[in-house]
């Protein structure tokens, strides 16, 4: 499997990463370095085994319902690059 | 004795007796500083200010005989953790002026210590990297060098390892995801361990790849990272994964015998060269100290590495996604959200950060899950089984940290492939979720630090920590860097 | 009968599903500690985890799996002792991680079922796919400002059910009675307060359109639909268009649309427009969510009565009317009310006084019955007044009227008005012998044969004893005087 042109730009896309024209050779055979490189995978046989997906062998500690967290708008909104009052803002989206 | 030459088990003793106080040992690490750290580029962030008001109430702590197992001992805390007041980078420009309200666990584990933290030290971007060539604030220098060569101190918790080296910190925190504990540690010539997944809560700690993301301490002696993980390590109910276990007194650990244990020894590895031998040598010492060395077979440690591209890019692609100039970090206007969005990103993270979004990005996509995502779970699941298989016959296993000692700068930073490469020995514990720790061994024929590694069970840190100390005495380690305070 | 609308070249078929979004009712987030009460200030809600600061994480709030299992019990549905969560990755100003933590391999809930009842009587089951837990997203404000949006994370992390039917809705009012039935269970079973002004409870409505026959054609997502009757009208506005690009030679493209409620049409949604790949995985930062059997077997012996069960007690151990046990139990709080009136009374003369002045008056008043200003002790205290003769049904009406403008007890009300029914028959003869002394002519007719003039008799009676003869006592004497 090798990434086209038009397939980096979709990814960058999805990404949310400005790429500039230019720089799509370069992306496209680092990437496809990348993953020829990766591919070597496939040759392993992994019939009927489980995907193992997290870090340990533990399983969903629960929680109890009680608010502890909040009440704490100003430094949440801190940070923030913009804001108009209470609101976190951004250029206007339109649904 | 320069105060900064100090272990910290020894300077924790030397404040017990009344040698030397905290704002001693911490004015010394500051000036240290100032001298050295211009030319390592090992703290982003100095917080003198702090560092000496913390070391005045560790003083009168002390002296009220209150004192807790670190209370005054100056250390460097990776700018992966997020530490409340003080800027927290994550070596990337998008969050180049982010001050956190809050503390990770492990750092609030070590101010309830008393530990001094003398400020934020360096690290590849997100911690993705193997030469902390790709923090936003500059690349480290290590203080170990070859005539006329800078030489990176590995990655991506550079910044710590080579601070610990150079005597501007006692010791460091540092983060581990394929690596990055144990690459720096045996690059700089100091220990340093990745514990069991789970062992140390990931609260606050600004995340790379979560199902393999561990906290460690880096430290100039075994025993040193047994009393710092001892602080940093406990079950924490704000991080899901947390491991609600009692934490054992690791330094004790460090002073038992490996009379009895049994070390494993991969076939795998084919090695040849200096490597090899010091490898050999290792084997040969644990086995005069009693030990019984019994091969083992680790098939799937081949693929580890490409299995570690796909989940560790895949979980990046979604960890970093929060980055987008909204709620905190760097904002680059635009015509509008996505243009925003676009452009932030794109100016606020660097070149390999871009590359392991894209490729995590590309790995879960719609048409690719399967044979990228899917594959590899199902190929960590056939590594973790190794070890499992690997554990009915021995108690821990022994093998080189990396591939070589210390490049320079600039070096594999070209070819991608060529940099992941360095962390071919170290990376099957991240996927495994495994105890493993770096100790310096010896040195390579231009007079580098080599490290070994020695993985364990899980949750069996002690004997990592037993068969790690008796290499480090059997090793004798004694060479300094040429930098250094 | 199969629903259908009369398109151009001929008739069509609907099929709905609908996917439902319900609010969980618990005090704290599903995986922060902030508060989940509607109308706060912005940001005052927001934990850090909430507004996906760096290295926050997520840990689940265990009353908001208790509800998704109860709700998943009510629904008679297969409740998975193994589940687990998946990030959903998709960029928007409302979404601080970047991801909505969802569960979209393994959900907590898999099939089960829901009986709805039409208008004619008919009952149908229509299936439920699943049922799992997700985050709610924050708010965007877009009217605030010229050129910005506003975000509110108050919402951002509150728990919210996922309910997903099968397409097996035919019709807008199947539709109706779905989301209806769906909403009444979730009340009684005290898992989502299913108040849709506020958001707790919206559908996304999925619409195709076929000739009788066919397979399914391509369907089309309404989103965020916040009324019952809004996702009726949706349903057909959509099936109206799909029709007409249908027989305009044209396709149906798969898309999300949004209900334009003042124009009663629907529209593409511009935000939705460009292909998204959500690229699921299992959020690493949260362990699989493995229920202990006991637990989930406790949660369902714990669950209350639900209302199909409460209307067959009515019928057949109070011997209601369908209909009266129907309205009765469609409010959990109105059948909570009727059980309280009837508890050691006639269920019976209980049912007609909550459905018929009680809900007259409270319709009157415009008030739901959580604030009716007549508690349920005070009507059963009524109806006692009855039974032992003290008002008479005529009084006792007077007496209703009473305590919704003051709220007192009955009692008070009797004693203060000097309502008390007179059983005195003395004062009962002498009230019908004057009232027949004042009628001679009247008398005459009524013993020529003119019987109807008896109501006369009865009326001029009781209005000579202000309404307060007891009737029974008044026929009596009448009769006893007449014939
Ligand atoms: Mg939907
Ligand atoms: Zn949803």
């Amino acid at each position: 499997m090798s990434l086209d042109a038009k397939t980096v730009r979709r990814v960058a896309t999805l990404s949310r990463l400005r790429v500039e024209e230019a720089d799509i050779p370069r992306l496209q055979a680092e990437l496809n370095g990348i993953l020829g490189w990766i591919e070597q995978l496939q040759s392993v046989d992994t019939t009927g085994i489980e995907p193992l997906a997290g870090g340990g062998d533990t399983v969903l500690p629960l929680r109890l319902d009680a608010v502890t967290d909040g009440d704490q708008a100003e430094a949440v909104l801190a940070n923030a690059p913009d804001r108009a009052g209470a609101f976190f803002a951004v250029p206007k989206v339109v649904e | 004795m320069e105060p900064v030459h100090f272990t910290l088990a020894g300077a924790l003793a030397a404040m017990q007796e009344g040698a030397i106080s905290s704002v001693e040992l911490t004015e010394a690490h500051l000036r240290a500083i100032d001298r050295l750290n211009p030319s390592l580029n090992a703290y982003i962030t100095v917080t003198a200010d702090r560092a000496l008001d913390a070391a005045r109430a560790a003083d009168a702590q002390r002296a009220r005989g209150e004192a807790g197992p670190l209370t005054g001992a100056p250390i460097a805390i990776k700018d992966l953790f997020c530490t409340a007041g003080v800027k927290t980078t994550a070596g990337s420009r998008i969050l180049a002026d982010f001050i956190p309200p809050y503390e990770s666990t492990v750092t609030s584990q070590l101010l309830r210590d008393g530990a001094v933290f003398l400020g934020k030290v360096n690290l590849d971007e997100f911690a993705m990297g193997s030469s902390n060539a790709s923090s936003a604030f500059g690349g480290v220098v290590n203080p170990w060098s070859r005539p006329g060569a800078p030489l990176v101190p590995g990655g991506s918790s550079g910044g710590s390892a080579a601070a610990v080296a150079a005597r501007l910190a006692l010791a460091a925190t540092a983060t581990d995801t394929g690596g990055s504990i144990r690459q720096p540690a045996a690059f700089c010539g100091i220990a340093g361990i990745k514990p069991t997944y789970g062992r140390c809560s990931r609260f606050g700690i600004i995340a790379y790849a979560s199902s393999l993301d561990q906290a460690g301490p880096v430290a100039r002696t075994v025993e040193d990272c047994a009393i710092l993980l001892r602080s940093m390590a406990g079950h924490d109910p704000r991080d899901s994964t947390s491991a609600d276990r009692a934490v054992p007194d690791f330094a004790a650990a460090c002073h038992a015998s490996v009379k009895g244990l049994r070390i494993g020894v991969p076939a795998e590895y084919a090695l040849e060269g200096e490597v090899q031998a010091l490898w050999d040598q290792g084997i040969a010492w644990l086995r005069d100290a009693g030990a019984t060395i019994v091969p083992i077979s680790l098939p799937h440690t081949k693929y580890a590495l490409p299995t570690y591209y796909i989940v560790a890019p895949a979980e990046a692609s979604s960890n970093l996604a929060r980055y987008d100039g909204v709620r905190y970090g760097l904002r680059v206007p635009g015509e509008d959200l996505t243009d925003l969005y676009e452009r932030t990103r794109a100016a606020g993270f660097g070149a390999e950060v871009k590359r392991r979004i894209m490729i995590g990005t590309y790995v879960l996509s719609a048409g690719y899950y399967d044979a990228y995502y899917v594959k590899a779970q199902q190929v960590r699941a056939l590594i973790r089984r190794d070890f499992t298989n690997a554990w009915g016959v021995c108690d821990a296993i022994l093998t080189p940290s990396t591939p070589t000692a210390a490049f320079a700068e600039g070096a594999a930073n070209d070819d991608p492939v060529a940099m992941y490469l360095n962390d071919v020995f170290t990376v099957t514990a991240n996927l495994a979720g495994l105890p493993a720790m770096s100790v310096p061994a010896g040195l390579n024929g231009q007079g580098l630090p080599l490290g070994l590694q020695v993985i364990g069970r899980p949750f069996e840190e002690e004997s990592v920590f037993t068969v790690a100390a008796a290499i480090e005495r059997a090793a004798g380690f004694t060479t300094l860097p040429g930098m250094m305070a | 009968m199969t629903y259908i609308l009369e398109g151009t070249t001929g008739p069509w078929e609907l099929v709905i599903g609908l996917e439902v979004h319900a609010q969980v009712s618990s005090e704290a987030k599903l995986f922060s500690g902030a508060a989940t009460a509607f109308g706060a200030e912005p940001n005052t809600q927001v934990s850090f985890i909430d507004a996906g600061f760096p290295g926050m994480l997520p840990v689940i709030n265990g009353e908001c799996v208790a509800q998704a299992i109860r709700t998943g019990a009510g629904l008679n549905a297969q409740i998975n002792l193994w589940s687990r969560f998946d990030r959903k990755n998709y960029f928007y100003a409302d979404l601080p991680q970047g991801y909505q933590i969802s569960q979209f391999a393994f959900p907590i809930v898999g099939k089960g079922e829901l009986e709805i009842e039409l208008a004619d009587g008919t009952r149908k089951n229509i299936g439920i796919t699943r049922l799992h837990l997700e985050q709610d997203a924050g708010k965007s404000l877009h009217d605030q400002h010229a050129t910005k949006s506003y975000i509110d994370l108050n919402r951002s992390g509150v728990a919210l059910m996922e309910i997903v039917s099968e397409p097996d809705l035919r019709s807008p009012e199947e539709a109706g009675a779905y989301l209806t039935k769906l909403r009444q269970i979730l009340r009684y079973l005290g898992t989502c307060d299913g108040n849709m002004e506020q958001g707790s409870l919206r559908a996304d409505v999925n619409v195709s359109v076929r000739r009788a026959g066919e397979e399914f054609r391509t369907r089309c997502e309404v989103k965020n639909v916040n009324s019952i009757r809004y996702v009726m009208q949706a349903v057909e506005a959509e099936a109206r268009r799909q029709i007409e690009v249908w027989e305009g030679g044209g396709e149906v493209r798969q898309e999300t649309r949004l209900f334009d409620t003042a124009r009663g049409v629907t529209r593409s949604m511009r935000s939705k427009e460009d292909a998204h790949d959500y690229r699921y995985f299992p959020d690493p930062d949260l362990p699989p969510l493995v229920l202990d059997e006991a637990w989930v077997e406790r949660l369902r012996a714990g669950l209350p009565e639900l209302p199909d069960a409460r209307r067959a007690r009515y019928v057949q151990d109070f011997g209601l009317s369908p209909y009266d046990a129907h309205v009765l139990v469609l409010e959990k709080e109105t059948a909570a009310f009727y059980e309280a009136v009837a508890k050691g009374r006639d269920p019976k003369q209980a049912a007609n006084w909550v459905t018929g002045d009680f809900f007259a008056a409270l319709n009157r008043l415009g008030l739901p019955i959580a604030q009716s200003p007549v508690s349920a002790d005070n009507l059963g205290a009524l109806l006692d007044l009855i039974a032992d003769k003290t008002l008479s049904g005529k009084l006792a009406k007077e007496v209703l009227e009473a305590m919704f403008e003051t709220g007192d007890a009955p009692a008070a009300i009797v004693e203060a008005r000097g309502l008390r029914q007179v059983t005195d028959t003395g004062a009962i003869e002498a009230a019908v012998d004057a009232v027949l002394a004042a009628n001679a002519d009247k008398i005459a007719q009524y013993k020529a044969g003119k019987v109807t003039l008896f109501g006369f008799f009865v009326g001029q009676t009781m209005k000579a004893m202000q309404g307060k003869g007891n009737p029974a006592l008044v026929n009596d004497v009448l009769k006893q005087r007449l014939d």
